[in-house]
């Protein structure tokens, strides 16, 4: 599998992004600095965690209408998988690659801590590594996780099977509606979700929950 | 010209901010306080004279970046 990862300015976890793509997938994925204006020929782009510009405006919204954004649309478009973590999450949707907005946590704290999730759709290049209804183990840290969207975009991704990952119940963190985690586009090349699977992939982290989400994608782009 | 954009979560979005502004405000001794709803305001110099231009550019801005449509209403003030 080759990959890509976006870096932008105040990102943090882009670090534990490439340690778990390099070690998964034994392939040290290519760094594309926001500023770039070409992507290489890759099976999956990645954006991963952090504080793009220090979160001014809303979370990701600067980041999102960078130029190197249209070229990650463009591949999109074309089907490559692109996936977003935390701030790559809020960074996709505010590029409108995936639908809804993430607001302040219910509880207005910035959580850090495990949750636990289920794999509501096992059927996707993302989460095939899972069985359906599985529940693993995941760390959350994030201030903006609150998944809105409205009634009508709600139940169609419900219908379409588009919500990938729902915190299980007891333990949503941030109060999103339905319990979401992470959701995918209608096509199911894009996932967003705000746990960090790059940070449970082996013995060293406590556990390697979060490996099958890597391993599996390699199966696919193999 | 100087113009102002006021943004602003739309009704039916929760709003855990505006609540929580609103209980330190009842705290403080205003029990009359109903609601608070809070938002963004954004003062920008708009380099012409012609308002309708502008008014159509601020548009723009607003839909490209200043507000995030999905769950944002913003409102667009010219001074005179």
């Amino acid at each position: 599998m080759k990959s890509a990862v976006i870096v932008f300015p105040g990102l943090n976890r882009d670090r534990d992004m490439i340690a778990a793509l390099t070690k998964v997938s034994g392939t040290t994925p290519a760094i594309v600095w926001h500023q770039d204006t070409e992507l290489p020929q890759v099976d999956l782009i990645v954006i991963p965690g952090g504080f793009s510009y220090g979160d001014y405006l809303r979370c990701g919204a600067i980041a999102a209408r960078s130029p190197i954004m249209d070229r990650l649309r463009e591949r999109a478009e074309q089907g490559v998988k692109v996936l977003g973590v935390c701030n790559g999450f809020q960074i996709l949707l505010e590029a409108g690659l995936l639908p809804g907005a993430l607001m302040r946590n219910q509880s207005l704290k910035f959580v850090c801590r495990e949750v636990k999730l289920e794999v509501c759709n096992a059927d996707t290049a993302f989460t095939r590594g899972y069985s359906q209804g599985q529940i693993i183990r995941c760390p959350v840290a994030h201030h903006d996780g609150n998944y809105f969207a409205d009634s009508e975009t709600l139940e169609r991704m419900e219908g379409d099977g588009l919500i990938a990952f729902r915190y299980a119940q007891g333990t949503n963190p941030n109060g999103s509606l339905n319990n979401i985690a992470g959701i995918l586009n209608a096509r199911k090349n894009v996932l967003g979700l705000m746990p960090h699977p790059e940070n449970l992939i082996e013995a060293a982290h406590g556990g390697d929950d979060g490996r099958a989400l890597f391993s599996g994608l390699l199966g696919q782009a193999a | 010209m100087k113009a102002r954009v006021t943004v602003t979560l739309k009704a039916g979005v929760l709003d855990p901010q505006g609540q929580a502004i609103e209980g330190s405000l009842k705290g403080l001794g205003f029990p009359q306080v109903a609601s608070v709803r809070q938002g963004k305001v954004f003062d920008i110099v708009v380099d012409g004279t012609d308002e309708e231009s502008a008014r159509s550019h601020l548009t723009s801005m607003c839909e490209k970046l200043l507000a995030n449509t999905v769950i944002e209403n913003y409102a667009i003030e010219i001074a005179n």
